[in-house]
Order: C-alpha cells, then sequence, then structure tokens
C-alpha cells in the first residue's frame, strides 16, 4: 500500500480479514447449498455486513473513521461497478452501503475490499459496529489528539470479540478529540471525549447510553477522566455488564440505553467499576509501544508552508459570487494558515443526498491525489471531506469539484439535508425520505438565499429507528404511516453541533407529503422574521420559542 | 452425536459433582458449589443470546475453573472459534458435520486481537515482541 497517513494494515491485519472472507465464502456456499437455514445464516452475513432491504442485499461497508486513501476510494467504485448499479451511499456512520448486491457475489466484493485493507465486518448485527470520529480529525484546528488513533485500537480490539459477538443488540462508538465534538458521542451507546485535566494529562471522558432511535436518549458520565491506556480493559467492562444484564426480552428495550435507563447511572457505574477492577490485570493494558506504534501512522502529512493570503484566490473571491459562497460555507479553518479543509457537497439540489457515482468517487480520488495529500474523508451528515488543500490550490478544486457535481455551496445550510435511504430502500421504513429531501431542497435551491439563511440542519428519517439522525435535526422530519398514508411529523431544536446536544421538540400533528414543503418555508419564514444579527435559525427558536413557528405551520390556534 | 437432557441444578458423575447452570446465573456468585465440580454445562437458549460467552470467560479466567465447560442449547458450527476462545472445550450438538467442523474450528483464523483466557498470543503481543526483539 502507498504511503498513507493513517493506519496501515500488517501481515496480522490482513491474515484476519483474508481469513474472514474465506470463512464468510464457506458460510455463502453452505446456505446456498441449504446447509444453514436462514435463520442460522442470518448472524453470520449480518456481522459481514449484508443487510436485506427491500429489494436486494445491501452491503455496508466500513470506512473506519471515515478515513479513506484514494486508491480505496477507486476500489470502491470498481466495487459499485462490478457488483452493483454504479453508485453507492455514504452514509451517517461513515459507512458505504452498496444497494444491490446479489448474495452468490457478496463474497468476491469482500474479497475485492480485502485487496485494498477494507473489509465489512461487523457493520450490521447485534456487534460492536464500526467506531466513528470526527471527519475533520488530524486536520482541525480546535484538536487535542487525533481521535482515529483510539478508533483504530478499538477497531481492532472489537473485531471478532469472541465474548461480545452476541450483544442484545448492537453496539456503537464515537470519539471526539475536539471539545466541538463533531462526532456526536452523546448519542452513542459508548462516547469518549478527549480532554486534558488539570494534572496536564490527556484521557477519556465516558459516556454512556446515549442513542436515537424510537427512545432518543442523552449518554451519561460514567467515568469523568479514564487514563487512555486503561481504554481496552474499561470498554471490556461495560460491555460485559452491558452482555450480562442487557435485556433480552423485548427488541426494542435492549440497547444499552434502556439498561443505564432502568438501573440508573450510579448503578451502572457501580457495576462496571467492579467488573473494571476485578480485571485490572487482564492483558489489557495498552503497552505505550503499541499506542505509540499506532499514533506514529497517524502523524499528519509534512504539509510544506504555504501562503494563507493568495492574490488568485481573492480575485476569483471577488469576481465569482458562487466560488466566494462555497468558500465561505464550504471550507473550514484546517491548522494550519496556508491550508482549508474542503468539504465535497452531495447534496445538490434535487438528488439523493449522500450518494455518489463510481465515476464520481473516481473524480474525488483525483482530486485527494491532485489536491489532498491522497486521503478523502466521510463526515456523518453524508458528504465527503478533503482534509488538507492548500488555499493557492481552492480554485482547482473547486473547479473540479463543480465538474463532479459536488460544488454547490450548501454544507450545513438549508439544502444539505441527511436523510436515511427510507421507503424506496428499507424494509423498516415507514414513509419515503430521498424524494422529500428532494422537494425541500430544489426551492431553497438559490444559493444566494441559502447562504442568507444560513446554518440549518435539517435531518429527515423515514421510520421511528431514525438512521436520519432527526431527534438532532435543528429541523427533524420523521416519517410516519398513519392508516396508510405517508405523513410527517416536524421537530425543532434537536442539536448535535459546538459540543451541544439537544434532542429537537414535536411542533405539532404530522402533516402530509404535499405540505412539507410548505412547512418547512413557514419555518424559514419564521425565524427569517425573528431574527437577530447572527442569530442561527436554531438560535432564534431557542430565543422565542415553538409558539410563533407553530401559528406560522398550523395557522392561529383556536 | 446426542444430545443429554440437561437440567439445572446439580448431579453427581463418574468423576465428580456437575452444574448446569442457567444463562441468566451469576457465575461470580457459585462460590462453595465451585468445589470438586468437574463439569459445567452452560446454556444457548438461542444462539444468538450470547450470554453463556461472559458465564464461559468469568469461570475460566475469574474463578480459576479447570474441570469441563459444555456448552448445551442451540449450538452450531459457525459459533465454535467463539466458544473455543472463551473456554469451553465440550459441546452438545445435533448440527450435521459439528464434529468435522470442531476438528478445523481451531485453526479457522491464525491471528486474535483480544486476549482470552485460551492463551494465545494476541497480534499486539506478538508485535510488541517483535518491536522489542528489535530494539534489544
Amino acid at each position: 500500500m502507498p504511503d498513507t497517513h493513517f493506519y496501515r494494515y500488517d501481515d496480522y491485519d490482513r491474515a484476519l480479514v483474508s481469513e474472514r472472507v474465506s470463512q464468510f465464502r464457506d458460510q455463502v456456499r453452505r446456505r446456498l447449498a441449504g446447509e444453514l437455514t436462514e435463520e442460522q445464516f442470518k448472524p453470520l452475513r449480518l456481522t459481514n455486513g449484508l443487510y436485506l432491504q427491500l429489494h436486494a442485499y445491501m452491503l455496508r461497508i466500513a470506512i473506519p473513521y471515515g478515513t479513506l486513501s484514494s486508491r480505496q476510494l477507486r476500489q470502491l467504485a470498481a466495487i459499485a461497478r462490478k457488483y452493483d448499479k454504479g453508485y453507492g451511499h455514504f452514509t451517517t456512520r461513515q459507512n458505504l452501503q452498496l444497494n444491490w448486491i446479489r448474495l452468490e457475489d457478496a463474497p468476491d466484493a469482500v474479497a475485492m475490499l480485502a485487496e485494498v485493507d477494507m473489509h465489512s465486518i461487523q457493520t450490521s448485527g447485534n456487534v460492536v459496529r464500526n467506531t466513528t470520529a470526527d471527519h475533520f480529525a488530524g486536520a482541525a484546528i480546535d484538536e487535542i489528539e487525533d481521535p482515529r488513533v483510539w478508533c483504530e485500537i478499538i477497531r481492532q480490539w472489537s473485531t471478532l470479540h469472541p465474548e461480545f459477538s452476541f450483544l442484545p443488540r448492537k453496539f456503537k462508538i464515537a470519539v471526539t478529540g475536539s471539545p466541538n465534538d463533531r462526532a456526536a458521542v452523546r448519542v452513542h451507546d459508548i462516547g469518549l471525549r478527549l480532554w486534558t485535566n488539570a494534572e496536564r494529562e490527556t484521557g477519556f471522558e465516558v459516556i454512556v447510553g446515549g442513542g436515537l432511535g424510537r427512545t432518543p436518549m442523552i449518554g451519561k458520565t460514567v467515568r469523568e477522566f479514564l487514563p487512555k491506556d486503561e481504554l481496552l480493559a474499561y470498554l471490556e467492562a461495560v460491555l460485559r455488564v452491558y452482555n450480562r444484564y442487557g435485556r433480552r426480552d423485548n427488541l426494542f428495550k435492549a440497547r444499552i440505553k434502556i439498561l443505564v435507563h432502568e438501573i440508573g447511572v450510579e448503578k451502572m457505574r457501580e457495576e462496571v467499576e467492579a467488573e473494571y477492577a476485578a480485571t485490572k490485570d487482564s492483558g489489557l493494558k495498552l503497552a505505550p509501544e503499541t499506542i505509540e506504534a499506532i499514533a506514529r501512522q497517524f502523524a499528519p502529512p509534512l504539509l510544506p508552508h504555504r501562503p494563507a493570503i493568495v492574490p488568485e484566490v481573492e480575485r476569483l473571491r471577488l469576481e465569482n459570487r458562487a466560488f466566494a459562497l462555497w468558500l465561505k460555507s464550504n471550507t473550514a479553518a484546517h491548522r494550519l494558515a496556508g491550508y482549508r479543509i474542503v468539504t465535497a457537497s452531495l447534496k445538490p439540489a434535487g438528488a439523493p443526498p449522500g450518494d455518489a457515482s463510481s465515476a464520481q468517487m473516481e473524480g474525488m480520488a483525483d482530486i485527494a491525489d491532485a489536491w489532498s495529500q491522497g486521503e478523502i474523508r466521510v463526515s456523518h451528515e453524508q458528504n465527503l471531506v478533503l482534509p488538507h488543500v492548500a488555499i493557492e490550490s481552492l480554485p482547482d478544486v473547486y473547479r473540479a469539484l463543480e465538474t463532479l457535481g459536488f460544488a454547490e455551496a450548501n454544507v450545513g445550510k438549508i439544502t444539505d439535508i441527511i436523510a436515511c435511504p427510507g421507503l424506496d430502500y428499507c424494509a423498516l421504513a415507514h414513509a419515503r425520505s430521498i424524494p422529500v429531501a428532494q422537494r425541500i431542497s430544489n426551492p431553497f435551491a438559490e444559493l444566494a438565499r441559502q447562504q442568507d439563511i444560513g446554518d440549518l440542519k435539517i435531518k429527515l428519517s423515514g421510520c421511528i429507528n431514525a438512521c436520519g439522525h432527526h431527534h438532532v435535526g435543528h429541523i427533524g422530519i420523521l416519517g410516519v404511516d398513519k392508516n396508510g398514508v405517508e405523513l410527517y411529523q416536524l421537530s425543532l431544536g434537536g442539536d448535535v453541533d459546538f459540543g451541544r446536544t439537544a434532542l429537537g421538540t414535536i411542533l405539532g400533528p404530522a402533516v402530509e407529503s404535499d405540505k412539507v414543503v410548505e412547512a418547512v418555508d413557514a419555518l424559514v419564514a419564521t425565524y427569517l422574521d425573528a431574527r437577530q444579527t447572527g442569530e442561527r435559525f436554531v438560535d432564534t427558536y431557542r430565543r422565542i420559542g415553538a409558539q410563533p413557528f407553530k401559528e406560522r405551520v398550523y395557522g392561529n390556534p383556536q | 452425536m446426542e444430545i443429554p437432557s440437561e437440567l439445572p441444578g446439580e448431579h453427581p458423575v463418574d468423576q465428580g459433582p456437575m452444574l448446569v447452570l442457567d444463562n441468566t446465573e451469576d457465575v461470580t456468585q457459585l462460590g462453595e458449589r465451585l468445589e470438586g465440580v468437574k463439569l459445567i454445562v452452560l446454556n444457548f437458549p438461542k444462539f444468538t443470546d450470547g450470554r453463556a460467552y461472559s458465564q464461559a470467560r468469568l469461570l475460566r479466567e475469574r474463578l480459576g475453573y479447570t474441570g469441563e465447560l459444555r456448552a448445551a442449547g442451540q449450538v452450531y458450527i459457525d459459533q465454535i472459534p467463539f466458544m473455543l476462545r472463551c473456554g469451553f472445550d465440550s459441546f452438545s450438538s445435533a448440527q450435521r458435520g459439528f464434529a468435522e467442523a470442531l476438528a478445523k474450528a481451531r485453526t479457522l483464523f491464525s491471528v486474535v486481537y483480544q486476549p482470552t483466557g485460551d492463551g494465545r498470543a494476541t497480534v499486539n503481543q506478538l508485535r510488541l515482541q517483535h518491536c522489542r526483539s528489535v530494539a534489544a
């Protein structure tokens, strides 16, 4: 593998992935030969990423800590072309989903993943899933430490963990290395926040029992400060308590958040600390060489000094309004003054959010090679990120993204909608989400208008499983089914930005599909009328409350 | 392979008493009941119910149990590697091909990431050995 600035597999990692592919190939063979029932086969295929949707199997490919090399992204494009319909969908957990895989092709598809040190292990099933991180990790200006080092350590520990492969339910871990939590750690089963204490030691705050879905909850702090080398021993304690005591009688009450809710955080802490104390010498303490060997691989690329002020860029900014808006909304501060972090918007107005064709993926790989150290990130808002772009290269990158259709200046804006696949793909859905997202984004497509409206996160889920994260949208939209009619429930005030986690409040009765756009329009109008200088949509909502919004959407109260 | 009809409780066996445990039992509280026991049977009421994996590890690693540890209930081929790593050394399964699969299961994966009581060197331990021997 050419040099990357993140973890590189060694022979051990490759052996494991390769042996897993062989195991899966044999399992598929036995299933097709009738030696395994679907019931016996289901967890085997789920833990290899194969999830049954409405029309076909979906393959969920792990993109650990949302980081890809250009070579890996090209291989994903090739897999999508060879075994699918030539496109993929980037998810809210930094994975890639291919929606049209055939069972008989799945082993070959995962073998192609293994060629570039990728896999689909444990991306579904009642196991520890892909550990997600901040998509600006290693580049952000506000980072204490790169969280991806820890995601990789967790990835290895959790892969084929023999004790935790049949948990009560799925288990999701997220890590942030910045006080501005871009990984939404408080709505994960375990959230880990790196911070530095008064003694100038860096350790983890361990937050347990957050989650969205049917019963959204914000995680509780079980341990304020955990020394870094004790991370795995502590995680093992939490997982063991969950494996032993998590509910198994009711699928909808089986997440760890329910356990924490039912026994209380004090009892949870007691159980975890007791378990942890008993396993202190279990061999899970991380040797400094182990941590160092992994941390070294995430060392940031040696970026040559580049000027922060570039005449060509300034000129283009003045001449080209779209470029100016794009600079403002789609680029973010890099830790080095001469660079920016660029977000490629996969939300062109009217298109299914988060999708990329094989050609677009290859295009992104080319851009990354030319201008971003060969590296791409996947955000949990279904966009792609180029982490290290020199300011003087921004015009070239902008033009290249424009050619791909990924240069819409709408990141964080109203048309940067996060939507689950919904009824068009998913057997669990009650309502369509993609067409609704497309219909919302169309009337707001005009760039100047979007910029004027400012930061506004709309998150849309097609059912109460909340894969679109609607609970933490500034405007959350939930598709429900009432007597066969698709209705959409609106909520306001959710948030996972700037270190703040809040769950939205339902605004009023669900509205019909053809009234959603009107409702969103009314919400935006209410904001524009009431806002004070510098207030985002969600700030105005917090100041004036739901009533004005309610009246605008539903009419005056009786 | 015969399926013994195990009822929870204690039964005398040739070499000593045995324990048959529900997967809801807290094995760390067994205390005296463990004394002299040569066979413990743990249960997988459904193969997707993974509580017995924790029971097995606690028995082996926390309580130092060295007798026979048997998996019963819905015991299938594809879970053998996990069961072996957690400390099971005998299996009660009606699935066709189980015995053959058991023979192959130990070598299905040449690398393991996590330490368990099975004593296999983990990837991190191997990497450390190499790293320290190079430095020496």
